[in-house]
């Protein structure tokens, strides 16, 4: 049975990459907006862009896995092929995981050429590579359950983008991208620690700029917390909406 | 013998709003399907249909109630039923983006079909459902017959023992729906078990070995065609079409009480001298049945699925 599931999460996972993920215009997308808002930044306020990348990297992931991530569920059920999953030997939670894997696997190769494109030009002195990849992967895996969590708690396409967007925007302003996390009120940084992105930004600044491994270690085990308790209520309401 | 499915007791109830009764759309329904035959699950918009196959499908939990498929527990052994049936929902459901091969080749990883049997297996079905020559082509820009045909060649590809198929035909044009009924024929020939759902009378006359009739989520017959028309109170007539005084054809029917050639008798005995046109023999139809167990005509039926397409049995 294990087989069965391990098989189908990552034929489910391969099947979302090519039927939806790497399409010109998702990719385009996925390494354009982040740059944008970014570049939008810096033309405001100039100075040391090396320090935008740890949230140029962070909003890479979160809108390279989530942004699909957040309508496919909701997609699939409404033209009726999520059932052909369901009724496949393949058990609610590997179906959902490789709904995960395929966001997360799109998120990460788009992130992977801004990272390379952004080491190119500010090097990579410094960099503990660990850290970046557990940074990276737990993020992806957060952000991507995040997605799936949105996709199946609404009924309609639209209904998804408007959450996910709800969610996704004030992580995006107040996630430490633009503005340094100690420089805010002490009630808004509580705030800002709701979400997943904070951790994700403050993790990838430890990994290239470095910083305490305490800070980095707290910060992925939030993001491996997100993750779970994201996916598991993902599951549940699965579950639930089928019935 | 192993039976293809045992049902004891099935039912399924849904509930509604706070003010409303909840919705008993399965009533407690008993019935077994023998391996190899083709079984026909008929009734109105709304009689339970749908919602026994996806109880059996593992896609919704029974109220209550117990089924074996293939000689396995639905409630314990669900995996591993799985793995063994073929399912066609009413609506095509491949995916668009995917062109016809590829869709053939995912529903094949999906269940554990080996890697070097694929390619081969998908390229048979293709031309088994003559559409080898849109292999290529996307799911979307496939006609509605053909996108019909691949979903069933989809529920066929890892050989299930057992296949759903529900309203397979609805929808589709003379030609596709003809065709259709041909390759269920040929599933049966080829020792597979089939438990179709269809609104199409007709149909399941051609086509079912045995037919369960339900009505409110309850069985209120199941027998061989032959058995249910034995059954109806519409007795075997002959129509006689006679050669009226002014040119104009009129016909005569009588019940065949004694026999059919004791009433084509009498018929020419009654109308003695006019030339006779034609000789028509009516034996009550699964139709007749229906309508005298349902209360319904079937028309209403046939009208109430129509507005998914124009699906004819004829053919």
């Amino acid at each position: 049975m294990l087989a069965d599931d391990l098989r189908g999460m990552v034929y489910i996972a391969l099947k979302d990459l090519k039927a939806y993920y790497f399409k010109a215009p998702n990719i385009s997308w996925g390494i354009l907006f982040p740059f944008a808002f970014i570049l939008a930044f810096a033309i405001r306020n100039p100075g040391d862009l090396r320090a935008l990348v740890p949230g140029l990297l962070g909003l890479t992931v979160l809108f390279g896995t989530s942004s699909m991530e957040a309508i496919v569920i909701v997609f699939e059920r409404r033209i009726g092929s999520l059932e052909r999953l369901l009724l496949a030997p393949v058990r609610l939670p590997a179906l959902l995981a490789g709904k995960l894997l395929g966001g997360m696997t799109f998120g990460l190769t788009v992130t992977l050429v801004v990272l390379v494109v952004s080491l190119a030009i500010f090097g990579s002195s410094g960099t503990n590579w660990l850290i970046l990849f557990l940074a990276l992967l737990l993020s992806a895996t957060a952000f991507s359950a995040m997605g799936a969590f949105v996709s199946v708690a609404v009924k309609e396409v639209f209904e998804a983008q408007t959450l996910a967007n709800f969610i996704r925007f004030p992580m995006m302003f107040l996630g430490g991208v633009f503005v340094p996390l100690a420089s805010m009120p002490g009630w808004l940084q509580a705030f800002a620690r709701l979400f997943p992105l904070t951790y994700s930004v403050e993790a990838l600044r430890v990994a290239l700029f470095g910083g305490s491994w305490a800070t980095a270690a707290l910060d992925l085990g939030a993001l491996a917390v997100f993750s779970l308790v994201l996916f598991a209520l993902a599951v549940y309401t699965l579950a639930r909406r089928i019935e | 013998m192993i039976e293809a499915i045992q049902v004891q007791g099935l039912t399924k109830v849904f509930t509604t709003a706070k003010d409303r009764p909840p919705l008993r759309a399965v009533d407690g329904i008993d019935f077994t399907v023998h391996e190899g035959e083709v079984f026909g699950f008929l009734g109105p918009n709304g009689a339970g249909k749908t919602s026994t196959i996806r109880m059996l499908t593992g896609l919704s939990q029974p109220t209550a109630g117990t089924a074996r498929l293939l000689g396995l527990d639905l409630d314990k052994e669900l995996p591993r039923i799985k793995k063994r049936i073929g399912v066609v929902p009413e609506a095509s459901n491949l995916y668009d983006e995917l062109t016809a091969f590829d869709n053939l080749v995912f529903a094949m990883q999906l269940y554990g079909v080996p890697r070097a049997e694929r390619k081969a297996r998908a390229e048979s079905l293709l031309e088994r459902f003559r559409l080898s020559e849109k292999r290529d082509a996307p799911f979307a820009k496939l006609s509605r017959g053909m996108k019909r045909a691949l979903t069933i060649a989809a529920a066929l590809a890892h050989r299930p023992p057992l296949v759903f198929l529900d309203e397979p035909t609805t929808g589709l044009d003379v030609m596709s729906a003809r065709n259709l009924r041909q390759m269920i024929a040929t599933l049966r020939d080829e020792g597979v078990t089939v438990f179709l759902t269809t609104h199409y009378l007709e149909e399941a006359e051609r086509l079912c070995d045995r037919v369960a009739i339900i009505v409110k989520g309850r069985i209120v017959a199941l027998d061989t065609v032959a058995g249910l028309r034995s059954g109806a109170k519409r007795k075997t007539s002959v129509e006689m079409t006679l050669e009226g005084a002014d040119g104009q054809s009129e016909k005569k029917r009588l019940e065949c009480d004694d026999g059919v050639e004791s009433a084509v008798q009498r018929l020419l005995s009654e109308n003695n001298g006019r030339r006779v046109l034609a000789v028509d023999t009516l034996r009550p139809s699964l139709e007749d049945v229906f309508v005298q167990l349902t209360g319904l005509n079937a028309e209403v039926m046939l009208s109430e699925k129509s507005g998914k397409g124009g699906g004819n049995a004829g053919g």
